[in-house]
Formats: structure tokens, C-alpha cells, sequence
């Protein structure tokens, strides 16, 4: 990899003045970001390291909300979460693999938006809100395509608050290589109204399937999902599978998902 | 270069690294503890687990620098005070659980982490937990029998 | 009763404390003082007209020692090939150059261009960005049928994409013809296998080193043959003779063959290193390594099988086209040959059989010898053939199968593919199958399956290999440009230890551990007195390394035939020290005994007397215990064996688990039960890798579209199942002192069909008849064949 200036900074606001220099660039976990430096894929004058902020770090419950800290690492936001909102505990604890999830974050996940990982599909379902060190951000706006979300240069998330529904399961079919999503679906019902959020399936990345969501209105079973065809248009085609079998995997997962819950 | 320190298998080390050293390289070229395998370069094969500060990690995917101030423990502080094999490399000596032995050290870092974790892990608990470390020679089989009996002779140990 | 010393005893891996502690020896541990680092610049195109390379900006950058391009190879020689095939018409293989570095043309993404030599490893990978290449691309080939089509030539001078046309047995075209016109029934399948990527999880590397002072090179490489390495770097390429290059594989961190063959960073680092007068060191990243690695398979295949209306095999006819690459590795043209026309009489009597084999040239990576070599092919695409022969014919597979077996009293069996199989017997491996798979519990197994939603398969397979490889005579004939023989010195040292130094070369099978479990049997004398050495062309005698299932069947024959002179000789000096004569000494458990008496004088004192030779026949007898042995074998040995797997299948999703799987093999006799179960274990990973797995696709402009593990998707932990082995049925070889035959590749082998036959037995029974579902297995491949 290129070389590259290195801080690791013990306050958000020293992180946000050494962001705030040219060509910086956050470093969370690094669990994506490390392989793309490695690759030479990317040519950062200055890597901060917000893994040393303690305000960064933490999962707190309360209110209907479980509110996950930027930098907190993938295993312990899954125990933090496990006993009031279990499907987010599973996603999280089934990321990567286990030393992956030691390192890395919620806000590392949600600020690459990689359009095969699990964050944003549970922050979509949810509509969760991104919390950044300017605003507030809720999930419907904070993804924005492939790769892209509504983060500006030197703007740090740092928490997100994730309302737990009154039910919730998250269906991850992995790509038999990376153990991405292949397809993954997070269903959450939140009374009458269900949010359908699927990751690894779209050219866009993570979307919300609204005719599903349609669908489950009111009559929240795997029945009601019968009827329903997502368009391959659109959708990833790649050598782990076509866009008609994403379609396809996209409403299996949904079904199971809703079935779980 | 940047000044780093930390403590690897109980002894205080320090040295000077570029920002974009990873953990792996420190260990590997500064220290020259060797144990420590580097299998790929897409975080995937798990040759290269250390713990840190008792977590499992990939040190290929972690800079010596964020290293700073941590507990390192490598393979080559697995063995017992006199130097015998410890609990878990005698389980995958006994186990045939290695043979070319490039992946192993890393196997035997996630294994101690999970046994840590789960004292009795069931043959899915470490099909599962193994997922990020990649053997190309065992099929595995041996390896799992290992770490189940690692973790028989740890709960025996406690008990 | 399990043993628990020598022949037979599943001793404990010694190498095992080193590889625990993180005291082993890997290549890229090594640093040799005042070594520099190379990076190699690799075309990103796959097919090109090299127009210039300019190393200006690269050379000027910090740290950068010199700069090698193409140009500085001129008049060094190239990468040679090891086989030379013959073609149908009497015609050589067609032999494009390999140079070191490219010139004037680049023929695949990752042939080296440039390696720029630095001071650090990050300094020349900086530098060799600044490395400019002119290249002017042109369409690639990737497609076999395309290469042979008229697409993009790769080797212009040779003026088609064809290396060779092979007919095998060629006299029998014409009979396989009429056969298979004459035939009651006809089964036909056409199928792909799969192209790999081996993936030993130590990547390459290479360290080259000069003594200007003795004018001596030394590489230390990660090499499977190290002596082979010698041979063809220093004849070949290099020009170096033999006494002034030493080549020294440490620890080798797995093969599965890729390390077999001389690749270009060798020749590069050795040759940098005379130049610079400095050691130079190159270490391949995994991505390198998927660009540069031969790869393995890669065979389109059309098999058709004739029998009659009792299920009787009466010819079998195969035309396969197999993918060379952009360039003949060591041993890449062996490969869809002798090393897979000769096993397509599997386990069965065919009267008549007929292999075509077009060998392609690509704009790819060179593809050689991976795991099983050629006889997963032949595996491959016979035993799905015949299941699905039994499935037309409505035959129980495993009947059809015993149908045809070659029976137990029918060997030596003489194929008409022009080898004869010693011994064997392959309905009691099969009875053994049945066995331990618990084959007549399926049914209530597959009731379970269904009951969750689940289709569940049953698929059973033969498969048999030569291994051993091979005799020299014969191979010769047959156009490879080497012996295959194996060598062994054993010294015995003065106070009765044993030095035993070999051709082979462990990279995960415990050479340590079980060459002195065969010695000190023999020797009567504990394990722990018997050491070995390789790896080192420097302390081992001349042999040609660690594959094709062959270091204990020849490397360990030799081995034994040392040990047998050695035997010899210390009967002559316990004879003198007996006062009897030499034909009345009988060696037994460590001691020398005169019979029929209580005389007897200890291996130590023997030991002794030949390196203290105060009481000693000198007239008669040269002092000193240390005795060399060539073994050159007299036939392949014939591993064989039968397997089984249950799958099931989600047909919603079409994602395929393995339930269980169950190997029944014949090595004939096991030096080490626990070595030999690990290695069919990894053996069928291996295998279940490429059933459902491995893919090591291109797109058609020739990148490799799985050129990392997050596309490449190796086994892990969680795609294998727990494993039933069983070696119990054992026919020792007939010709090799050991009587063993070879059990590294078995599992590789003899495992994906029965995976594929699973699957696609399942989705019979499930009410889809879907015929085949090509390599690798995978859940979309599964889903659009359900969905038509």
C-alpha cells in the first residue's frame, strides 16, 4: 500500500481537526478499508483512527431504541444488543468472521456501504438514524447509492440509533467466498407497518422493497408474500449468480425472514 | 516513522514503524516472530491471528501502529512455561489437526479464543467460529477433533 | 490391534512441535543479510504487443538497485516443459518459447513484465508503478472452442492455438467406432471440469543468493523437488551446472503440485542475485499468487458409453479439449495424457476404449498438475457417465458398477489403455462402502430430509489412479524428459543413530515422522534414532521430489533398499565380530545372532565396529555404515477405492450440504494409519471444493473474474462434514518392497463425482431431471437447473 501519515486521536474533536486535513481519511475498524489500501485502491495523505475515542464506543438501550456508538466493534454490539433487539445481535454476530467482527464497526459498515454488507440492511428496516458529528441522518436519505451515502468530507458518524420493532429477523444467503450477502433481507414490523431492506441484490446497493413492504401491511405472513416478483432489472449479476437468482433468492429470504419473525 | 510499543507474549517490545506497517509485518519482520503466517491479502485465510488484548484479530488487517499500548499474544507464546507443547498444540499434535502447518498457528489462535469463549464448543459451535481461518490440507476433520479435545483438557484443567 | 511403533503405528508427527511453537522454516522466514526485494510488474492485459517498457522513472526512485526487463534475458535460455507429447500423426506438441520475462508479446493477465529490485519490499512495489509499458492490446482467447475457432492466436508463430492432438490407444479408433454404432445402448455426457486454483496456504517464494567468493548460487525456493528445480533452472535457463547451484526448500507450506514446477520468480532471483552480487528476495501475495500459480483441470469433455442390454461396458469413447494456458508449465502437457488417458478403464473391464485430447493454448494463467493430476478427469467424467448410464438404464448404480468391476482373481489386469493394474479388489472396498456409509439406511434418511423441505441424494463412485510414478523406461517412451525414479542415503553414524537423506520432499506428509517409522522397523531400533534429510540439493542425494502420491511408494522403496544393504553389510562386520560365517547371522529386533546359538552382538556395537575399525575385516570390507540407493519402479501402483456422499439440496434456494461422506479405500499396506486418514481428509476437501465450489473463471477479455478468496471460494470449516475413512481393505502392491501404494491424491480423486452424483440424485427423486449440473455445483447453477 501507499504509505500514509497515521493519527490516532483520543477525542471526536481532535479526530475532526485531523479529518479535516487534505486527503484524510477515517480509519475504523479497517476491515474493508485495510485490503482496499493493500490493493492500492485508495492514496490517503493522513489515516485517523477513531478506535481510541471512548465516546465512540458502547451500545445503550432505552426508549425503544437501541443506539450502537460508531466505533463499536461488530462483537460487542452484538452482546449489547442481544437482549433487546435480538435479530440486530444476530447480524452483527454474523458478520465476517470472528476476528473480522473483533475489529470491525457499525460506522465503518454503515460510512462504506458496501453493497453486499449487513448494517445497512438492519439500518434501513429499522429507519434508523445516523448520527454524525453534524447531524442527524435517517437512514432513507443516508444511502446513496453503491458505495455512496450522504456522509460529507470530514463528517464522522458517530452513533447510530436503531428503534427496535416488535419483531424482526434478518435472512442472510452468503456468497460461498466472501460470506457477504449473496441476498440478505431484514424484516421489521413495527405494528401493522413492515420495512423490507435488502443488501447484496442491487447495482444500487441496499434498497427497500416496497411492494413487499406493501404486501405485509396489516397481514404481516410469509403467505402474502406469494404473489409477489422482484425485477431482476437492476440487480447484481456476477459469477455467484444472475440477477433473475437474486430476484428470486431476494423474496426465498423475505418469506423466511417474515416467517422467522 | 512513528515510534510503537506494546507487549508481545509478555515482553515489552517497542520499534519504528511507517504508518503503513500492518501488525503482521512488525511481528513477522521487526520482532522476527515468524509463527505469525500471512496466507492472503484480502483478510480471509486467518494465518495471521494474533490476540489483542485477549481478542482474536487479523494482524494482516491492523497496522502495528493501532497496535499501540495493546497485549499481543502470538503462537510463539502458546506453549507451556517449559517450553512444552500447551493444551491446545498437543491436541492438534495428538489430532493430526496440521500437516503443512502454514495455517496452523492461526488455527490455534482461534481456537484458544474460542474456548475462551465457549468452554464446550459442539462440532457446528467450531465448523462455525473457524469460518474466517482457511486450511487447505486437514478437510478440517482433524482440526475439529482437536479443539474439542483442547477444550475437554481445558475444562478438565479448570475443573 | 493398532501398533504403536514402526510399519503400521500412527506415531505422532514430530515436525508438529515446530509448526505449534511457530518454529517452523518457511521460505519467506528466511532473510539472507544484505538481501534486496523484488516486485514483479505483470501485464494487466491478456494478450499484447509488448511495444517498449521504460524503466527511467522507476530506476530513479528511492531505494531501486537495477531494473530487469526482458531484454536483459536475451540469450538466457527459457521455462522449459518436461513432456513431450507425440501427436496423433506422429507429429511433437507444438513448444512456444517461456521467457523469464516477457518479449514482445504478453500472453496473460499476470505475465511478468519488469521485477524491479529495491532495497525494501514496499520501496520496489512503489518503484514498479513507475515502470511504463507500452502494450498494444489485442482480443484474448479464453474459450477453448474459440482458441481452436480461429480466435486470437496467443503464439503467433505457431499459427493455431492447437498444442497437440492425441489419440490414445490410436490403433483402436476405428473398433471404439463400430463398438459404440453396434451398441445396445449408448450413454453420451457432456461436462466441464472445473478449471482451480491449487491455494497452498503459503504463498510462493523465492530468495536468490550468490557467493562471488566460491561463484556458487544458492535459491531457496518453495519447491515440492527442489533437485528438479536444480536441474531444469540450471540446464535450461540458466546455464548453471549443478555443482555451482544449490537449491534448498525449507518448510514448504503445502503444494497440491503448483510447487512442482520451475516458475520464472526462481530463475529471476537467481539470476538478479549474480548480477547484483546480493541476495534478492521475492514474496507472492495471495492476488499474485491467483495470477501466477499454474492452475489446475480446465477439460471439456464428450464421453460416451457403450453397453450392452445387461449393463455390460463394451467400449468407451472420450474426446476432451484441455486448456494449456498461455504457455507449457513443467509438466502441464503429461497432465491430459498418460496422466488421464491411461486411468479411463476405472475400476471396470471395457474391452475398448478410445481417448482424444486437443491440448489448447489460452490467454491464461498455465495450467499443470493440481491434486490427482489428469485421473480426476478421467474420474470425473467416467463415473458420472456411468451413473448416468444406470439411471437410463434403470439400474442401481452400485450394480452396474459391481457388473463391471474387475474381479479380485482377474490381476495383473492389462487395460486396454496400456497399463496393468497389479492388484486390487473392488468389490470388497465397495462391500466396505456399503458398510460404513450405511447405504441401506438412505431411505429412511431421505424421508427425513423431505419432511423438512429438503431433497436428499445418495451418490457412490469408483475410482482408481496410478500413482507411484514412475518407471523411468517407461515414461521415457512415453516423452517425458526426466526420470522418475527417487533416491535415499541412509548413514548409520558410529553410536547406531540413522541420517536417512531423500529425494523427496514433505510439504505436509510427515516425511519426518514416517520415513524413520519404516527405517527403524527395519533396524530394529527406536523411531527417535532415525532422522531424515531433504530438501537441501546439498545433503540429498539426486531425486525428483514429493508428487503423484510417490514418496513413500518410491521415494520410501528406496529408502528401503538402502536400508537393506545397509542390513547386508553390518551382517559381514557382525559376522567377523561373531566368528561365524556371514550365512549363518540373522538379524532380528536390533541384534545380530548366530543361529541356532545364544551368540549375539548388538546394532550399537556393529554400529561401532564400522567406525572404530580396530577388530574389523579391512581386506574384505570398507569401514563405515552409510550405503545410497536409486529405486527406479517397476510399474505404477494402483490405488482404488469407493466413495460415498449424501447430500441435500434446498430447492428453494438450490444450496447443496453435504450430510455426510464415506471413503473406502485400498493404499494396500499404511505405514501410518493417522497420516494416511489426513491426508484422504484433505484430500476430499479438495475435492468437494471443486464438486461444489472452486471456480476459477475468466471473463473474455481474459481477467480472472475469481482472482481473490472474495470470488475464489475455498472450503472452509463449515462446507466440509465430519468424515468416514476406512483403509482397511488392503492389497499391498506386488512390485514395490513396502507394498504400498500412495494415498495423497486418492481423496482429491475419487470425491467430486460422488458429490455431483449426489446432487444430482437428489433432484431425480425430487422430480427433476435435470441429466448433469457442470462444476463447481453451485446454488444459482442448482436453481436454474430446478427452474429449467
Amino acid at each position: 500500500m501507499y504509505n500514509f501519515d497515521f493519527e490516532r486521536p483520543s477525542s471526536l474533536a481532535d479526530a475532526i481537526v485531523a479529518l479535516a486535513q487534505e486527503d484524510s481519511q477515517a480509519l475504523a475498524g479497517g476491515q474493508t478499508l485495510i485490503p482496499t489500501l493493500k490493493n492500492r485502491l485508495a492514496n490517503p495523505a493522513k489515516l485517523v483512527s477513531l478506535m481510541a475515542i471512548d465516546d465512540l464506543q458502547g451500545v445503550a438501550v432505552g426508549d425503544g431504541v437501541v443506539c450502537v456508538k460508531a466505533a463499536t466493534t461488530h462483537v460487542a454490539a452484538a452482546a449489547g444488543a442481544a437482549g433487546s433487539f435480538p435479530a440486530l445481535a444476530e447480524l452483527a454476530g454474523n458478520i465476517g468472521d470472528p476476528a473480522v467482527r473483533n475489529r470491525g464497526t457499525v460506522g465503518g459498515s454503515l460510512a462504506n456501504n458496501d453493497p453486499s454488507a449487513c448494517y445497512p440492511a438492519a439500518a434501513l428496516a429499522t429507519g434508523a438514524t445516523i448520527v454524525t458529528n453534524l447531524r442527524e441522518i435517517s437512514a432513507d436519505e443516508f444511502f446513496t447509492g453503491m458505495f455512496g451515502t450522504a456522509l460529507g468530507d470530514g463528517e464522522i458518524i458517530t452513533e447510530v440509533r436503531f428503534p427496535v420493532p416488535d419483531a424482526a429477523n434478518y435472512q442472510k444467503f452468503e456468497q460461498p467466498a466472501s460470506r457477504f450477502a449473496l441476498v440478505g433481507v431484514f424484516v421489521a414490523r413495527f405494528g401493522d407497518r413492515a420495512r423490507v431492506a435488502v443488501t447484496g441484490a442491487s447495482e444500487d446497493g441496499v434498497f427497500r422493497w416496497v411492494e413487499a413492504e406493501s404486501a405485509l401491511f396489516g397481514n404481516f405472513t410469509k403467505a402474502s408474500l406469494d404473489g409477489l416478483e422482484l425485477s431482476p432489472e437492476g440487480l447484481i449479476g456476477d459469477i455467484h449468480g444472475s440477477a433473475e437468482y437474486r430476484a428470486h433468492l431476494t423474496k426465498i429470504m423475505a418469506g423466511r425472514a417474515v416467517a422467522a419473525c | 516513522m512513528n515510534e510503537v510499543s506494546f507487549v508481545v507474549n509478555g515482553r515489552e517490545v517497542s520499534g519504528e514503524v511507517e504508518g503503513r506497517t500492518l501488525l503482521s509485518e512488525f511481528l513477522r519482520e521487526n520482532l522476527r516472530l515468524t509463527g505469525t503466517h500471512v496466507g492472503c491479502d484480502t483478510s480471509q485465510c486467518g494465518a495471521c491471528v494474533v490476540h489483542v488484548d485477549g481478542n482474536a484479530v487479523k494482524s494482516c488487517t491492523m497496522f502495528a501502529l493501532e497496535a499501540e499500548g495493546s497485549n499481543v499474544l502470538t503462537i510463539e507464546g502458546m506453549a507451556n512455561e517449559d517450553g512444552s507443547l500447551g493444551v491446545i498444540q498437543q491436541a492438534f499434535q495428538d489430532h493430526h489437526g496440521l500437516q503443512c502447518g502454514f495455517c496452523t498457528p492461526g488455527m490455534v489462535m482461534s481456537a484458544s479464543a474460542l474456548i475462551s469463549e465457549n468452554p464446550d464448543p459442539s462440532e457446528m459451535e467450531i465448523r462455525d467460529y473457524l469460518e474466517g481461518n482457511i486450511c487447505r490440507c486437514t478437510g478440517y476433520h482433524n482440526i475439529v477433533k482437536a479443539i474439542q479435545a483442547a477444550a475437554e483438557a481445558t475444562r478438565t484443567q479448570a475443573a | 490391534m493398532p501398533k504403536d511403533f514402526g510399519v503400521g503405528a500412527s506415531t505422532k508427527r514430530r515436525e508438529d512441535v515446530r509448526f505449534l511453537t511457530g518454529n517452523g522454516q518457511y521460505t519467506d522466514d528466511m532473510n539472507v543479510h544484505g538481501q534486496a526485494h523484488v516486485h514483479f510488474v505483470r501485464s494487466e492485459v491478456a494478450n499484447g504487443v509488448l511495444k517498449s517498457v521504460d524503466t527511467s522513472a522507476a530506476a530513479a526512485m528511492a531505494g531501486v538497485v537495477r531494473v530487469f526487463t526482458g531484454a536483459d534475458f536475451e540469450g538466457v535460455g527459457g521455462l522449459p516443459c518436461g513432456w513431450q507429447i507425440t501427436d496423433r500423426h506422429g507429429e511433437p506438441m507444438k513448444e512456444p518459447a517461456h521467457p523469464v520475462l516477457a518479449q514482445g508479446k504478453v500472453r496473460h493477465v499476470g505475465d511478468p513484465i519488469a521485477a524491479v529490485v529495491a532495497e525494501t519490499a514496499a520501496q520496489a512495489r512503489d518503484a514498479a508503478e513507475a515502470v511504463s509499458c507500452e502494450i498494444e492490446e489485442q482480443p484474448a482467447v479464453t474459450d477453448m472452442k474459440a482458441a481452436l475457432g480461429g480466435g486470437a492466436l496467443v503464439h503467433d508463430e505457431i499459427g493455431s492455438n492447437l498444442c497437440y492432438d492425441w489419440g490414445f490407444v490410436e490403433e483402436n479408433r476405428e473398433a471404439v467406432e463400430e463398438a459404440i454404432r453396434g451398441a445396445h445402448h449408448v450413454t453420451t455426457l457432456e461436462l466441464t471440469n472445473n478449471r482451480l486454483i491449487p491455494n497452498a496456504m503459503e504463498p510462493r517464494v523465492a530468495i536468490g543468493d550468490y557467493n562471488p567468493s566460491t561463484d556458487e548460487s544458492t535459491l531457496y525456493t518453495t519447491s515440492q523437488n527442489p533437485h528438479v528445480i536444480r536441474l531444469l533452472m540450471g540446464a535450461f535457463v540458466l546455464g548453471l551446472p549443478e555443482h555451482k547451484l544449490r537449491v534448498v526448500a525449507p518448510d514448504v507450506g503445502g503444494g497440491f503440485g503448483s510447487k512442482i514446477f520451475h516458475y520464472a520468480e526462481e530463475a529471476l532471483c537467481t539470476f538478479a542475485a549474480r548480477q547484483l552480487k546480493r541476495a534478492v528476495k521475492w514474496t507472492a501475495s495471495r492476488s499474485e499468487s491467483f495470477i501466477t500459480d499454474a492452475h489446475g483441470r480446465d477439460h471439456v469433455t464428450k464421453i460416451e458409453l457403450a453397453l450392452d442390454k445387461d449393463g455390460n461396458f463394451l467400449a468407451i469413447r472420450t474426446e476432451t479439449c484441455a486448456n494449456m494456458g498461455a504457455y507449457l508449465s513443467t509438466f502441464s502437457t503429461s497432465v491430459p495424457t498418460w496422466l488421464h488417458g491411461t486411468l479411463m478403464a476405472g475400476n471396470y473391464k471395457t474391452p475398448l476404449i478410445y481417448v482424444n485430447v486437443k491440448a489448447v493454448f489460452t490467454n491464461t494463467v498455465p495450467v499443470d498438475a493440481y491434486r490427482g493430476a489428469g485421473r480426476p478427469e478421467a474420474t470425473f467424467q467416467l463415473e458420472r457417465v456411468i451413473d448416468k448410464a444406470a439411471r437410463e438404464l434403470n439400474m442401481n448404480p452400485i450394480e452396474l458398477r459391481r457388473r463391471n468391476f474387475i474381479g479380485a482373481d482377474e490381476f495383473p489386469y492389462s487395460t486396454p489403455v496400456a497399463v496393468q493394474y497389479d492388484t486390487g479388489n473392488y468389490q470388497a472396498t465397495m462391500d466396505k462402502l456399503v458398510d460404513i456409509a450405511d447405504i441401506d439406511g438412505f431411505s429412511g434418511r431421505a424421508e427425513s430430509s423431505a419432511a423438512r423441505g429438503k431433497l436428499r441424494g445418495l451418490g457412490v463412485n469408483c475410482y482408481i489412479e496410478a500413482c507411484g510414478i514412475a518407471p523411468s523406461n517407461l515414461v521415457g517412451q512415453l516423452g517425458a524428459r526426466a526420470g522418475l525414479y527417487e533416491s535415499a542415503t541412509v548413514r548409520v553414524n558410529a553410536t547406531g543413530s540413522v541420517t536417512v537423506m531423500t529425494g523427496s520432499h514433505s510439504h505436509g506428509q510427515g516425511h519426518e515422522t514416517t520415513f524413520p517409522q519404516v527405517v527403524a522397523d527395519m533396524l530394529g531400533i527406536e523411531e527417535g534414532q532415525v532422522n531424515i534429510q531433504h530438501g537441501d540439493t546439498a545433503n540429498t542425494p539426486m531425486g525428483m521430489g514429493t508428487y503423484g502420491s510417490r514418496s513413500i511408494a518410491v521415494g520410501g522403496a528406496a529408502m528401503v533398499r538402502a536400508t537393506e544393504k545397509i542390513i547386508s553389510k553390518a551382517k559381514k562386520i557382525a559376522a567377523h565380530l561373531l566368528e561365524a560365517p556371514e550365512g549363518d547371522i540373522e538379524f532380528k529386533d536390533g541384534s545380530f545372532a548366530v543361529a541356532g546359538t545364544d551368540k549375539s552382538v548388538a546394532w550399537g556395537d556393529v554400529c561401532l565396529a564400522a567406525y572404530v575399525p580396530h577388530n574389523y575385516p579391512l581386506e574384505e570390507l570398507e569401514p563405515g555404515l552409510e550405503e545410497t540407493a536409486f529405486y527406479d519402479p517397476a510399474n505404477f501402483t494402483f490405488p482404488a477405492g469407493a466413495y460415498a456422499c449424501e447430500v441435500e439440496v434446498d430447492p428453494e434456494t438450490g444450496k447443496v450440504d453435504i450430510c455426510s461422506f464415506a471413503a473406502a479405500d485400498d493404499f494396500g499396506n499404511v505405514i501410518n494409519p493417522m497420516i494416511v486418514d489426513g491426508q484422504v481428509h484433505g484430500g476430499i476437501a479438495q475435492g468437494i471444493g471443486q464438486a461444489l465450489l472452486e471456480h476459477a473463471t475468466y471473463d473474455d477479455n481474459g481477467q480472472l473474474l475469481a482472482g481473490s478468496y472474495m470470488d475464489y471460494a475455498m472450503p472452509r470449516a463449515d462446507d466440509v462434514p465430519s468424515l468416514v475413512v476406512d483403509h482397511s481393505c488392503q492389497t499391498p502392491c506386488t512390485h514395490n518392497p513396502l507394498g504400498v501404494k500412495g494415498c495423497g491424491e486418492a481423496g482429491a480423486i475419487g470425491s467430486p463425482p460422488a458429490v455431483v452424483n449426489a446432487v444430482i440424485d437428489a433432484l431425480e427423486r425430487g422430480g427433476h431431471s435435470v441429466g448433469h449440473i457442470d462444476m463447481p455445483v453451485s446454488p444459482s447453477r442448482v436453481w436454474a437447473a430446478i427452474n429449467g
